[in-house]
């Protein structure tokens, strides 16, 4: 691979999570009955004609202020002609040489990766082929097509061949989801295909400034198979290239089971789309008023909530990352952080940090095993709040407070650690006296050990105070406050001998 | 004739709200009519007597509740089979759509149910609208009740010859290079094409969507206005439907053309092939409005002589993509065969009819990468060219003058072996729908032969009022009062 310099560009497809389809008033939804969401309009009946959804116009000028996009100010739509039994009308309506945004850019990184275009277009329906084919169309016995999802919006965003590793296409697009979900466009959900990214990646010699020959792949359901089935096609191609061969410009399909690309070599590499202005529809010419109202009303961007959460809660550009690129997690933080200080995103007194070291820990791992989302966890911000108080306070030490916040997410106390510190006798104790007895009682029915330890070595004396300590908290079942702990047991054991 | 139909609209509509008679008995007049005479004119493809008379019967009991009647309560009305009726099939006179059945009334017809009018029956055509015969109806030609062995001009010809031969005194047509002005000519009627926009696309199957414009055919003026009235306006399910309110017709159709300034379309009038009984019909309208105080001159109007090269390349080119979606997967015939590519093929194979064919694979050829610039860009260019002309005649004229069609109606199968020939039909009547504006043609005598000559008027964009004012001066003036001479036992015989 050295000597290569790996180019890549993607597609990425996102469905726009309007309330109804791009071109009637169907319910743009996911898993209803088969054939329930549909019109004369998206199964394209004759007779019938379409008509702009005005939300997912609005939802693509979001996304072309959020991408630094030149909004056109006036864009047409195209037809795109091919026969498919899942397409009603055997043409997509979608965007073509004048697309709603042009020429943006996304940062990742310290790297600007330019957005060529964004447009919008509509989906087709689903195919099922039953029997014979293996799923596939050719072999089967017969197919069932469901237009649930034709005419659902779509926006394409077409970056330029700016991306320079797998790893930064990676980069690349969970930055991308995490704009689309925070501008509140998109359900941005790879598995379910509202968003789905094809590649198109080439191979150089480093320093070249010639584009090589590229292929397009398909079908990375996932980050994970987006980063797989790059570095396998560019080791591919780069064999290819070493062997004195020539790359062919194809469309491959990636096959996660198999890790590797193979060839579509289907009739689609030969398509003429034969577009042409769709005479159904009129330009779209979004005003100046509407195209400031979408403006002033952009929320905050990834990018700027990390660097606020990073100056405001101290906490490092990696959890600032997890917090804010996990759908939710981050609304779900600051709303702990606001209860946890009893004002805004404040954070400055170590609530921040706290608050951050939970979620990103115990909480996130959490949510990843069960694949849930931050709004369904059964302890609240607030109660998390409640939890960073009782640590900050002394009330509860570290160890018992992830005690807690398991009970608490099991569905004890009623979601309030409080509670379920006051139930189970969790309280940290932090009374001199009462530490001091135990802590005495301890090195009374160890006197070899505190000898061995007064006169031995640093190594001996390091396990033995872990053991002395160990002793202690067991007789205080975890709940001494360790600090005090700590200092009593020093205090004594540099002492007068008590036997 | 019974003493209901050969009636105006207008005048069916006044005696049924008037009591005089019931919508049930103007609907089963027109309905024993059509069973007496369309055997040997053949303009229906389907008839609805029940539907219609359910319909009419609605239109009586709300006048026994004392309820207020639509302007065309009780009036029956001719479909042609491109408008969606969820009470009937539609099938644009092809066999690909035989017997389908839309869920939906196309807009203009549940406007039209909505003021009263019985939708008596859907028309014949040619196969999606594209023919200027109605030969190239995929069920069977219609006749011109004018004589039985010509062809009523197309692609609206069963509407044109429905009303010719009264078996409704309104129908419906589409025009997208000329198909209800020149069936209107050919058959002695009134025919009016729209301004793009004004009338609804919703429903109505599309041929070539920059260009399908629907519009009234009637007997009068009046009636045309009438009908035009109840059609028009916003609709907001089509995005090329025009937003603003469509001014009155009826109310200024008496004001005359003192004043307007017209002017002959010399390349039009001038046409190659055009018949001398034409020519001189051209003259007669231009003094009629002469007389009437109009301002005459003659206008040139260069570039409409390309008119026809670019709408068969901008017609057939949307066409081919409008039609892709007749493929056996979803609805109307399907072919079997064991691969889907295969199955779209043989149903398509032998679904469309050989006009439909020629000019799916015209437009998809024009459509082509490599190809698409030197067609269909360079039609848009023409498109544009004529459009300007136009408006450069405008600045003059507040309308213009033209013959509808070359010539009267021809012999049944005397261009069916030759496209070109047939194409030219539309020559007059093309360039109105290329610039998106309106037109109308009327009545304007009978030729040598006794068959209906017409003569168009144009007007600018949203010039509907002014073009009924021209339309209404030349019908008075004509005084067309001939009348087919269908079901006389002379013609029998």
């Amino acid at each position: 691979m050295s000597g290569w310099e790996t180019v890549i560009g993607l597609e990425v497809h996102c469905e726009l999570a309007t309330a109804t389809k791009l071109f009637c008033g169907c319910p743009n939804g996911f898993g209803a009955e088969p054939n329930t969401h549909v019109c004369p309009v998206c199964l394209g009946l004759p007779g019938s004609l379409p008509v702009l959804n005005q939300r997912a116009v609005e939802f693509a000028l979001r996304v072309g202020e959020a991408l630094h996009c030149d909004i056109a100010p006036e864009s047409i739509f195209h037809r795109k002609n091919y026969f498919y039994p899942d397409m009603p009308k055997n043409y997509q309506i979608s965007q073509y040489d004048e697309p709603v945004c042009g020429n943006g850019w996304l940062a990742v990184g310290e790297r600007r990766i330019g957005v060529e275009r964004a447009h919008l277009e509509e989906d087709t329906g689903k195919s099922s082929h039953v029997g014979g084919g293996g799923g596939r169309i050719h072999g089967a016995d017969h197919s069932l097509v469901d237009y649930n999802r034709a005419g659902v919006p779509l926006l394409e965003i077409v970056s330029k061949p700016d991306l320079r590793s797998p790893e930064e296409a990676r980069a690349y697009v969970a930055e991308l989801r995490s704009v689309l979900e925070a501008i509140g466009v998109s359900d941005v959900k790879m598995e379910e295909g509202s968003l789905r990214v094809d590649a198109n990646i080439s191979l150089r010699p480093t320093g070249s400034e010639t584009l090589g020959t590229r292929t397009e792949i398909k079908n990375m359901n996932s980050l994970r198979s987006l980063v797989r089935a790059l570095e396998y096609e560019a080791g591919r191609q780069a064999e290819v290239l070493e062997a004195g061969e020539a790359v062919i410009q194809e469309t491959r399909h990636w096959a996660e089971e198999a890790g590797r690309t193979h060839s579509l070599r289907s009739k689609e590499e030969s398509h003429d789309y034969r577009y042409f202005p769709e005479p159904d529809l009129v330009p779209l010419m979004p005003s100046a008023e509407w195209r400031e109202r979408v403006r002033a009303a952009m929320p905050e961007l990834p990018a700027a909530r990390r660097a606020r959460l990073i100056e405001a809660w101290g906490i490092s550009e990696v959890d600032a990352g997890v917090l804010v690129s996990t759908a939710g997690l981050a609304d779900y933080a600051e709303a702990a952080v606001a209860a946890a200080t009893g004002d805004g995103p404040g954070g400055g007194d170590g609530a921040g940090r706290a608050v951050t070291n939970w979620v990103t820990g115990d909480l996130l791992a959490y949510l990843n095993e069960r694949g849930a989302a931050p709004a369904s966890l059964p302890l609240s911000p607030a109660g998390l709040a409640e939890l960073v108080r009782l640590v900050a306070d002394g009330t509860l030490s570290r160890p018992l407070a992830k005690e807690v916040l398991g009970a608490a997410l099991a569905g004890e106390g009623g979601g309030s650690p409080a509670a379920i510190v006051a139930d189970r006798g969790l309280a940290q104790v932090s009374d001199e006296g009462q530490l001091a007895g135990v802590v005495r009682a301890v090195l009374d029915t160890h006197p070899a050990e505190v000898e061995r330890y007064r006169s031995g070595e640093d190594k001996d004396r390091k396990k033995l105070r872990g053991f002395f300590m160990g002793k202690v908290m067991a007789e205080m079942k975890g709940r001494g406050n360790p600090q005090v702990l700590n200092r009593l047991l020093d205090e004594t054991l540099s002492g007068p001998s008590s036997s | 004739m019974s003493e209901l139909t050969g009636r105006s609209a207008a005048e069916l509509a006044a005696m049924v709200r008037s009591g005089d008679v019931s919508a049930v008995e103007v609907t089963d007049a027109h309905l024993e009519r059509i069973a007496a005479l369309d055997g040997d004119v053949r303009s229906f493809l389907c008839l609805g007597p029940e539907p219609a008379r359910e319909a009419a019967a609605r239109v009586d009991a709300a006048r026994a509740r004392g309820e207020a009647l639509g302007p065309l309560a009780g009036v029956p009305v001719a479909v042609k089979d491109m408008f969606c009726t969820v009470d009937l099939p539609t099938t644009c006179g092809s066999r690909i759509l035989d017997g389908w059945r839309p869920p939906y009334d196309a807009t203009v017809v549940s406007r039209l149910r909505a003021a009263g009018a019985i939708v008596i029956g859907k028309t014949n055509l040619d196969e999606f609208a594209m023919g200027s015969s109605t030969e190239n109806s995929g069920f069977f030609p219609t006749a011109n009740p004018w004589d039985l062995g010509r062809v009523p001009g197309g692609s609206s010809g069963g509407s044109a010859a429905a009303v010719a031969a009264r078996f409704a005194p309104l129908a419906l047509g589409t025009d997208t290079g000329g198909s209800i002005r020149q069936p209107a000519a050919l058959c002695g009627v009134v025919g009016l094409r729209p301004t793009y926009g004004r009338v609804s696309r919703y429903g109505i199957v599309a041929y070539a969507s920059s260009l399908d414009q629907a519009g009234p055919f009637a007997t009068t003026v009046a009636d045309t206005a009438l009908l035009l009235e109840a059609m028009w306006g916003h609709d907001p399910r089509d995005s090329t439907s025009i937003p603003s309110a469509p001014e009155p017709l009826l109310a200024s159709l008496e004001n005359g053309v003192a004043g307007l300034r017209i002017g002959v379309v010399e390349e039009l009038t001038d046409v190659d092939g055009i018949q001398p009984d034409v020519r001189a019909a051209v003259d007669s309208a231009r003094a009629l409005l002469e007389k009437a105080g109009a301002e005459v001159d003659t206008v040139s109007v260069p570039s409409v002589e390309y008119g026809l090269s670019a709408y068969y390349i901008i017609a057939p080119a949307e066409a081919s993509s409008n039609l892709a979606r007749y493929d056996g997967v979803r609805y109307g015939l399907r072919v079997p065969a064991p691969e889907v590519e295969a199955m779209n093929a043989s149903t398509r194979e032998a679904g469309f009819g050989a006009e439909v064919k020629r000019r799916i694979m015209l437009g998809t050829y024009a459509l082509s990468a490599g190809y698409y610039d030197a067609y269909y860009g360079q039609a848009q260019r023409v498109r544009t060219l004529i459009i300007r002309d136009f408006a450069r005649a405008y600045e003059r004229f507040d309308a213009l003058l033209a013959p509808t069609s070359p010539t009267t109606a021809f012999e049944l199968g005397a261009r069916t072996s030759d496209p070109l020939a047939m194409y030219l039909s539309d020559v007059c009547t093309i360039p109105t729908n290329l610039t998106g504006a309106c037109a109308v043609s009327v009545p304007a005598g009978l030729d040598a032969a006794g068959l209906p000559i017409g003569v168009q008027v144009l007007a600018p964009a949203l010039g509907e009022a002014v073009l009924l004012r021209a339309a209404r001066c030349l019908e008075a003036g004509f005084n067309f009062t001939a009348r087919p001479p269908l079901g006389r036992p002379e013609v029998a015989a």
